[in-house]
């Protein structure tokens, strides 16, 4: 079926994968550290725009309007591009798209590729397809490069490797790339990152991009980047491969000057990213010879036919959510076992998947709102989380969501308990007397309980709780009563 | 051809199953009307004066650490030779139809060589020291310089591989907010376009921003008043 390529199926659930996560403080320490500066900058660049909610809605509205007529701007798209010199394939799923451009790279005669920076690539987890067809790919996006040479995953749609600090991206490059004298300043590793890849830029004749937008207008294509590996992909190779999601188009290009203003602010904090690029088919004195654009649906048309879960294919990539979120800050995204972390992973994962893994995802989050707040493209993220656990729920009965159906039979008895003083006190009483044997103090003297028993089991996979006071407040105020003080 | 139709019954299965998540097929006019009725109360024009404008972009490009100067229209070409020499260039590659004025052969050009890019190679640019181009446009409000592959702007290669770019931007072609840009570049939307603010820079190492990892890592604007 459709939404293959991505990891969960192979992943941990969200909660045993977070519960290891939360042991690696140098992780959550770069995490948080990353965060916090992105949210500072996003802060300060968003509070000058006085119009910032009526881009907002703007955005809103023009992604909301595309989605209905998909068909219509994605058959405008392709008419155009085609007219402009671009060759338009169609993709059903992962494995379609992984195909089409492994037979386009062999085509284009070269066994190398230089590779933007594509969470769609991620997704269908084209890299993997490339090498074993003998086709090797150079990532060129200094983030993407670390992941590559160091050998791990992306964990942020915009900083993929902001888990990783600057002495751990030294020990990479000096290992990848034979430098035992490298320095640990962040300019020693981004001229060794130049150096390296410089040669690769002038020699590789085929790059494979992503897009962060098309045009249905005028067949143009979008690529928004900061250091220039993008143009360089985009501009010196013979053959380009692009690879979208069908969700990628927008109708006009005037539609560009609304998602140019939120984006960059959104994403690295930033007035405008130093670099778009936008092409239309191609150049005969400018650019490649050979542009490909290959549309993927992925799942994406599953997304589309639910009314309530339709608003996920708004998102336009920016990572706010993500550096919002306080579950993804103290987790990472590695936790959410998919190329799509944070908050938007949480809703967009489950459904590439078609629920069929992942199904903890909708579960990863505290509701809070934050998410909301600082979507651009005001996605209401709560809202289809709790659509989606609602799938969860009537969808399952087994594995995952069996255990949150539990929690939902919790909560009826804990509401049973509630309504009832005599019930409640009964189960206070009960509780201190059965904790006795889980509580663990810590340095400070405090006990915590990290494990309960059968159905309550589920509250403490992730979280700790605290110890039952020994006196309540309902016991001291009583007794205080009777000593008539 | 075999993979003609593979293609085609996968285009006709993705339409498909769009239509049937949207209800059918879209009506042309139908979606047209809806675009035209999406809300826009965002700002589309600035409403700063003139001077205001320049000065915003000054500053924006400022905080790019991009170098910013004025000069009048006379005084291109010995502007020009001063920032080169402050730069320490030898070697500038220039695109097919950059006004010769701006050149300074006659102010003296302090030994530096221009050469035309009529089709060099990717490892020919890159034994450049610099390049110097114009701009269709310039946006205050982002310090952003839109370049478009026409005469004096050039190919987008050439204005990528070298470390250094001087940017002639004329005080009229410079708006104060981005849709005032985009209404500016309808025109003109088919031609490769590239969005310059800043040199070229990155923040994946402990969000410290770096200049310069792939692109220029210097950047120069002279703004003609
Ligand atoms: S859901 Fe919104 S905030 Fe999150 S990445 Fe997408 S557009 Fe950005």
């Amino acid at each position: 079926m459709s939404g293959v390529g991505l990891d969960p199926k192979t992943a941990p659930t969200f909660p045993m994968a977070a519960k290891a996560m939360l042991g690696d403080t140098q992780l959550r320490k770069n995490v948080r550290h990353a965060t916090d500066v992105i949210q500072g900058k996003r802060a300060r660049v968003v509070g000058e725009m006085p119009d910032w909610q009526e881009l907002r809605e703007a955005g809103r509205q023009i992604r909301q309007h595309t989605m209905k007529y998909l068909d219509f701007y994605l058959e405008e798209f392709e008419a155009n591009c085609t007219r402009a010199g671009g060759v338009v394939h169609w993709a059903r799923d992962a494995e379609e798209a992984r195909g089409i451009v492994v037979g386009l790279v062999k085509a284009s005669g070269s066994d190398e590729v230089i590779k933007i920076k594509s969470m769609t690539t991620e997704e269908i987890e084209l890299n993997t397809a490339l090498e074993a067809a003998g086709i090797h790919a150079f990532e060129t996006d200094l983030a993407e490069l670390i992941i590559q040479l160091g050998e791990d995953r992306p964990s942020h749609i915009v900083v993929p490797a902001l888990h990783k600090n600057r002495q751990q991206i030294r020990e990479i490059f000096q290992r990848k790339m034979n430098l035992p004298e490298l320095g640990e300043r962040p300019e020693d590793l981004a001229d060794a990152a130049r150096m390296f890849l410089r040669e690769k830029f002038l020699r590789v004749k085929t790059a494979v991009s992503g897009a962060n937008f098309l045009i249905a207008e005028t067949g143009g294509v979008c690529v928004v980047e900061s250091e220039g590996n993008g143009r360089m992909c985009l501009t010196l190779p013979e053959t380009l491969i692009t690879i979208a999601g069908i969700d990628k188009v927008l109708p006009r290009f005037q539609d560009l000057e609304v998602m140019l203003q939120l984006l960059p602010r959104s994403a690295t904090g930033e007035r405008m990213n130093p670099y778009n690029s936008i092409w239309t088919g191609v150049d005969a004195a400018d650019g490649p010879r050979v542009f490909h654009v290959v549309l993927m649906d992925n799942a994406r048309t599953e997304i589309l036919a639910d009314e309530e879960a339709r608003q996920t294919l708004n998102c336009i990539r920016c990572g706010a959510c993500q550096n919002a979120c306080p579950v993804y800050r103290q987790t990472g995204g590695h936790a959410y076992g998919s190329v799509y972390a944070g908050p938007i992973g949480a809703i967009l994962t489950p459904q590439l998947q078609e629920m069929q893994h992942a199904q903890s995802l909708p579960y990863a989050s505290s509701l809070c709102g934050a998410c909301y707040e600082v979507c651009p493209v005001k996605i209401n993220i709560p809202e289809v989380l709790i659509h989606l656990r609602n799938r969860v729920v009537r969808q399952n009965t087994a594995g995952v969501a069996g255990f949150f159906d539990v929690e939902a039979g919790a909560m009826k008895a804990m509401a049973m308990i509630f309504r009832s003083e005599r019930r409640f006190r009964a189960v206070q009483r009960l509780g201190r007397v059965a904790e006795g044997p889980l509580v663990h103090k810590d340095g400070q003297g405090e006990g915590w309980i990290r494990w309960l028993p059968g159905l309550l089991g589920g509250w403490t996979q992730v979280r700790d709780l605290r110890e039952m006071p020994k006196e309540t407040f309902r016991d001291w105020w009583e007794r205080r009563g009777d000593n008539g003080n | 051809m075999a993979t003609d139709t593979v293609t085609n019954s996968t285009r006709d299965e993705v339409l498909r199953r769009i239509r049937a998540a949207t209800g059918g097929t879209s009506d042309g006019g139908v979606a047209k009307a809806g675009w035209e009725g999406i809300a826009r109360d965002y700002r589309r024009k600035g409403t700063r004066e003139r001077e205001g404008v320049l000065a915003l972009l000054e500053d924006r490009l400022r905080d790019y650490d991009a170098r910013v100067v004025r000069v009048a229209g006379g005084r291109v070409a010995q502007s020009v030779a001063e920032m080169l020499a402050e730069r320490g260039v030898r070697r500038m590659v220039v695109p097919v139809g950059l006004p010769v004025a701006w050149l300074p052969a006659a102010a003296g050009a302090g030994g530096v060589e221009f050469v035309v890019d009529e089709g060099l190679s990717s490892g020919d640019l890159d034994d450049f020291d610099g390049v110097m181009t114009g701009a269709t446009l310039a946006i205050a409000e982002t310090g952003t310089f839109v370049l478009q592959s026409v005469a004096g702007q050039g190919r987008r290669a050439a204005t990528l591989v070298p470390d250094y770019h001087l940017c002639v931007v004329r005080a009229e072609d410079v708006v104060e907010t981005v849709p005032e840009s985009m209404a500016q570049l309808q025109r003109t939307a088919g031609l490769a376009t590239t969005f310059v603010s800043g040199p070229s820079a990155t923040a994946d190492i402990e969000m410290t921003r770096i200049k310069g990892v792939h692109g220029p890592r210097f950047l120069d604007v002279i703004l003609i008043v």
